[in-house]
């Protein structure tokens, strides 16, 4: 079989694929920034000590992690309109989906961040005076953060590979993009395969940031 | 909310009439077979891609560590194309572009094509384990093996492979129940698993709720079950005189 990529030209590109791509790296932003503070939330509570935090956040951590994340996407596109009681765009649920199931990842790397800050810290924290908020806040999430830095934008790497599974629910992703392309021309071989060169230079370089970050922050410490 | 219909796993998938049994006699099936069905094809696929990827990836971590910079590429290059490239679009490039490119894989059921992408999506990830688990090795163990006229084989599968993929059960353990739940991508190529029975029974009968619910348990059940039996496993062959044995 002849390959012919010709018909991939920058107006293609620009009708079909550019939509896609800014969709999922808007999911991705999103679902991160979202997922993060969510998460932290979540971690905290899980550390809190506190019986009626502790069950409730790790009841729902351990869910989301037990469920492959299409059924997760499949539930959350079924329970919105039904809770809200009207439909909602399968873009909007997709951000909706992302933000709470990447919350459960994001969690349990920043709970191995916070059980990685030393003890003393948080009691010198109290000697000089500071709450609890203020000790979490100053002295503990920066250094928590630090140190998990490379783990989360590991885990951003795999939410942004993540986001083609909107496919699901029929969201114009990246990839749903080059698959429309591709019906279109009648070229699917052609637009799959630059799909995957894609996927691959975009996390394929986010991956050697990671890790050129990783060394940089092993020197310092 | 509306009520709970669970009677609608009894019904027959063409003609939607109640079976008193719930299981469809001759070649009438109910939801509930299909349902059963899609869990085997689920499992069948899990398990056959964890074996690919096991062998796959062992080999691969394994050329990593070794003193050979060619292999050494190898096992990089390999783990890092496999890592980067989402596993739904692995999917895609296993069903549509490389039967297109190579007529003989055109003979292969879409079944098969999924478990290698699989498979081959886990490899990478399995490699990364596999090699980290050698490395957490002293070195001498390694230079005790060659001390003692071992080949370099001989050294790998005598003193440091046994130690290695016994570090490595836990990691692996989280792998095979990730295998599990990536298995769900399969629907992307109409693979009769759980996913596509419900989003396709969940159509059908407009009892998406019950559905769904149902399917989740069954992947609950399952990744459970490779945890306990990683559990045992791992109780097995514990290696004595280190934290974790008794």
């Amino acid at each position: 079989m002849n390959l012919d990529f010709s018909f991939l030209n920058w107006g293609v590109v620009s009708s079909f694929v550019l939509k896609g791509l800014f969709f999922s790296i808007q999911l991705t932003v999103i679902a991160m920034i979202g997922g993060i503070a969510l998460g932290t939330a979540l971690a905290l509570m899980r550390l809190s000590g506190k019986p009626w935090l502790v069950t409730p956040a790790a009841a729902y951590v351990n869910t989301m992690r037990s469920i492959p994340l299409v059924m997760v996407i499949l539930w959350f596109f079924l329970l919105i309109p039904l809770l809200l009681g009207r439909p909602m765009g399968a873009e909007l649920s997709a951000i909706v989906t992302f933000t709470l199931f990447e919350a459960a990842y994001y969690s349990e790397i920043m709970r191995a961040g916070i059980q990685s800050v030393p003890k003393g810290q948080v009691h010198a924290g109290y000697a000089v005076g500071l709450n609890y908020k203020q000790t979490m806040q100053f002295i503990v999430l920066p250094q928590a953060f630090r140190n998990m830095l490379p783990v989360l934008l590991t885990q951003t790497i795999i939410l942004f590979q993540d986001t083609s599974l909107v496919y699901a629910i029929g969201a114009y992703d990246l990839l749903k993009g080059f698959e429309i392309a591709g019906k279109n021309f009648n070229r699917p071989v052609e637009t799959y395969l630059v799909a995957t060169v894609v996927y691959f230079v975009i996390c394929f370089s986010l991956s050697m940031l990671v890790r050129r970050l990783q060394n940089k922050i092993a020197i310092i410490r | 909310m509306a009520s709970w219909d669970w009677q609608v796993f009894c019904k027959e998938t063409t003609s939607g009439e109640q079976v008193a049994s719930c299981f469809g006699k001759g070649g009438d099936i109910t939801y509930l077979n299909w349902l059963f069905s899609a869990w085997g094809w689920t499992l069948s696929v899990a398990v056959l891609a964890l074996v690919v990827a096991l062998a796959v990836g062992s080999l691969m971590g394994i050329l990593r560590t070794t003193p050979d910079k060619r292999l050494v590429f190898i096992g990089n290059a390999w783990t890092e194309l496999f890592r980067n490239i989402p596993l739904l679009v692995q999917v895609f490039l296993w069903y549509h572009v490389l039967p297109a490119l190579f007529k003989p894989l055109q003979a292969f059921p879409s079944f098969v094509l999924v478990v290698f992408a699989l498979g081959f999506f886990t490899s990478a990830r399995i490699s990364e384990q596999v090699k980290a688990g050698i490395q957490a090795l002293p070195r001498g163990q390694r230079y005790a093996g060659l001390a003692m006229g071992l080949t370099l084989p001989q050294t790998y599968r005598y003193v440091l492979l046994p130690m290695a993929f016994r570090i490595v059960i836990p990691p692996l353990t989280s792998e095979s129940m990730n295998i599990i739940k990536n298995s769900s991508v399969a629907f992307a190529v109409s693979i009769a698993e759980l996913t596509m029975f419900a989003m396709q029974a969940g159509e059908e009968t407009s009892r998406n709720v019950e559905m769904y619910l149902a399917v989740t348990g069954l992947y609950f059940i399952s990744a459970f079950t490779i945890n306990r039996l990683a559990l045992v496993i791992e109780d097995r062959v514990r290696v004595p005189g280190m934290i974790g044995s008794k």
